[in-house]
């Protein structure tokens, strides 16, 4: 299988001293959906920002599906669409004279860069604002335009960076459902987030990077193997008011028909149902808890964050 | 890149800076109209008249060369630093370094750019100063070579500007408090000859009566200055501007972190 991306022993210190990126390496491989999420200021942006050219490293290398972002710029770069956390379009141009002029500045001749615009903004559900100004749009609506500018030459790896903050949930879906899309076609695709619910739906592989450091590169399977404990949500009927107690396990009740019970891996769900049905109460429905992802992640940047305390006390 | 995209990449740049200025064009085309109207007016017809000859020939035939040069070099100026120092404070400058765009094109795009409006405000300016004067042509290939090399310099000039300025108030310290001083002390308004000898010598050191000196043999065929020498300078000057340039690009000064 081709490597999309190859990042290999990276580091950045900035002019004031910060290093950023302390050594990292990770590949993603062509047609895969990863995942790079860290606390703030862990990294990302910068490991993003030195893959767009946007952020000079200090040393380490880059290569874009084998081209090297050092001595062969111009093939990695064609092979590479970004879209940035923050809005980097001309306010006072219009929808479709962005999307055009991008198409330009990859040697894209005018006709076909039109034909392209009027696809990837039907798609993006931006025909009908090509000819506002971009500063009309909303915050949305922006984001989609940076999507659709960033596809503008096809490429076979795209960066989101935070794509969906401030997003309402229907929009978000419905970007969710395009990247699926665009990802089942062959792009690959790399996605930072703060909605570890979007990471634990959308990406098979994951990554997980904190004070410059890769602390996790895994499936996103086997992530969560390591989870010992699945929360399940139980509705349950009639109301009560006192949380019902069952033996062996940790329940909390949420409002007077839910019930959030946690299952260890050794444990079934027959002795749960069982427990409830002596205490005359029903299971109306269940499911389990969508972002067991964050219990991971908030547990491995914790557990870094131990490490280093230690560390920096042996230090002393 | 292969040529064609190279040249469509140049290309794509050079239309979005004439679709920005023309875009604008109350703030871009319009002031430096009736400023030059207002000179011609004041300058030419009502004091000039009372100065009499200046270089053999009348107040208002002579300024005429000199305030054209003017509005090239402060519009070729202005429209770079303005320009790239919005792209980079809008950071739609990321969407040029995204891309495989090499930094020649990118600087030769905005110089372009910049060159265009310069030389569309001079044609405008010459055409308004033809309701005031004649207009004579000493030497067409000086006046044409002279105004576009003045106007890829001073849009060089303000492409380095851009590149170093942190803020607005930045775009704005050159051009008021060198690029005008320079402009008015280099022979727009006067021949050098008028001035005692130590400020004649003086003069010489700005190179802005060099490139007035040219344009204004181009048209009425009198000059201050050696024009050979003149073309030295201009040219040598350019080349250390897009040298500068294209390090500050390659080694992204202001641009990357």
């Amino acid at each position: 299988m081709t490597t999309a991306l190859s990042i290999k022993d990276l580091r950045k210190v900035y002019n004031n001293g910060f290093e950023a990126l302390k050594g990292i390496s990770f590949d993603v491989q062509e047609g895969d959906f990863f995942a790079l999420l860290g606390p703030n200021g862990a990294g990302k942006s910068t490991t993003l920002g030195i893959v767009s050219s946007l952020v000079n490293k200090s040393s380490g290398q880059v290569e874009v599906f084998g081209y090297n972002l050092d001595t062969d710029a111009s093939k990695a770069k064609c092979e590479l669409g970004v879209v940035p956390q923050e809005f980097n379009f001309n306010m006072f141009e219009k929808v479709e004279d962005i999307v055009i002029t991008q198409a330009g500045y990859y040697g894209i001749p005018a006709a076909e860069a039109k034909k392209r615009s009027e696809f990837y903004l039907r798609k993006l559900g931006l025909w009908d604002k090509r000819n506002e100004p971009s500063r009309s749009l909303s915050g949305g609506m922006k984001r989609r335009l940076m999507i659709a500018r960033a596809l503008m030459h096809e490429p076979r790896l795209l960066i989101l960076d935070e794509p969906t903050a401030g997003v309402d949930i229907e929009l978000r879906r419905s970007m969710w459902e395009f990247l699926r899309e665009i990802n089942a076609k062959g792009t690959t695709i790399i996605l930072t987030t703060h909605y570890l619910e979007e990471a634990e739906s959308l990406c098979r592989n994951i990554g997980i990077i904190d004070r410059g450091k890769i602390i996790t590169n895994t499936s996103m399977r086997e992530l969560l193997q390591q989870l010992n404990t699945e929360t399940f949500i139980l509705d349950i009927s009639p109301a009560q008011t006192e949380c019902p107690q069952l033996d062996g396990y940790q329940v909390t009740l949420q409002g007077d028909h839910t019930l959030l019970v946690d299952v260890e891996k050794s444990q079934g769900l027959n002795q749960v149902f069982a427990q409830l049905s002596g205490q005359g109460i029903e299971v109306t429905s269940m499911r389990n808890k969508s972002n067991r992802l964050e219990e991971l992640f908030v547990s491995l940047v914790d557990k870094t964050l131990g490490d280093n305390a230690k560390g920096g006390a042996a230090d002393e | 890149m292969n040529n064609r995209q190279l040249f469509i990449a140049f290309w794509t740049i050079l239309v979005k800076e004439v679709r920005r200025f023309t875009r604008i064009w109350a703030q871009t085309l319009l002031p430096p109209a009736i400023t030059m109207t207002l000179y011609f007016i004041i300058f030419g017809n009502l004091i000039g008249s009372r100065i009499g000859q200046m270089g053999g020939f009348n107040y208002m035939e002579f300024i005429v060369p000199g305030l054209i040069m003017m509005s090239v070099i402060t519009n070729s100026y202005g429209n770079v630093v303005s320009s790239f120092y919005s792209t980079k404070f809008q950071r739609h400058i990321e969407e040029l370094l995204v891309s495989p765009t090499p930094n020649w094109i990118i600087l030769s795009g905005y110089v372009i750019g910049g060159s265009v409006r310069g030389l569309l405000v001079g044609l405008i300016v010459t055409l308004l100063s033809l309701f005031f004067t004649d207009l004579y042509i000493h030497n067409f290939w000086v006046i044409v070579s002279v105004v576009f090399l003045t106007a890829i310099l001073f849009s060089l000039g303000g492409f380095i500007n851009a590149v170093f300025a942190n803020s607005f108030d930045h775009i704005s310290i050159i051009p008021t408090f060198v690029l005008t001083p320079l402009t008015y002390l280099g022979g727009v308004f006067y021949s050098i000859s008028l001035l005692p000898e130590f400020w004649q010598h003086v003069s010489q050191i700005n190179p802005i009566l060099y490139m007035v000196n040219t344009f204004r043999y181009g048209i009425l065929g009198v000059s201050d200055i050696n024009i050979g020498v003149a073309y030295a300078m201009i040219i040598g000057v350019i080349v250390i501007l897009f040298s500068y340039s294209m390090y500050l690009l390659n080694t992204g000064k202001g641009i990357r972190q």
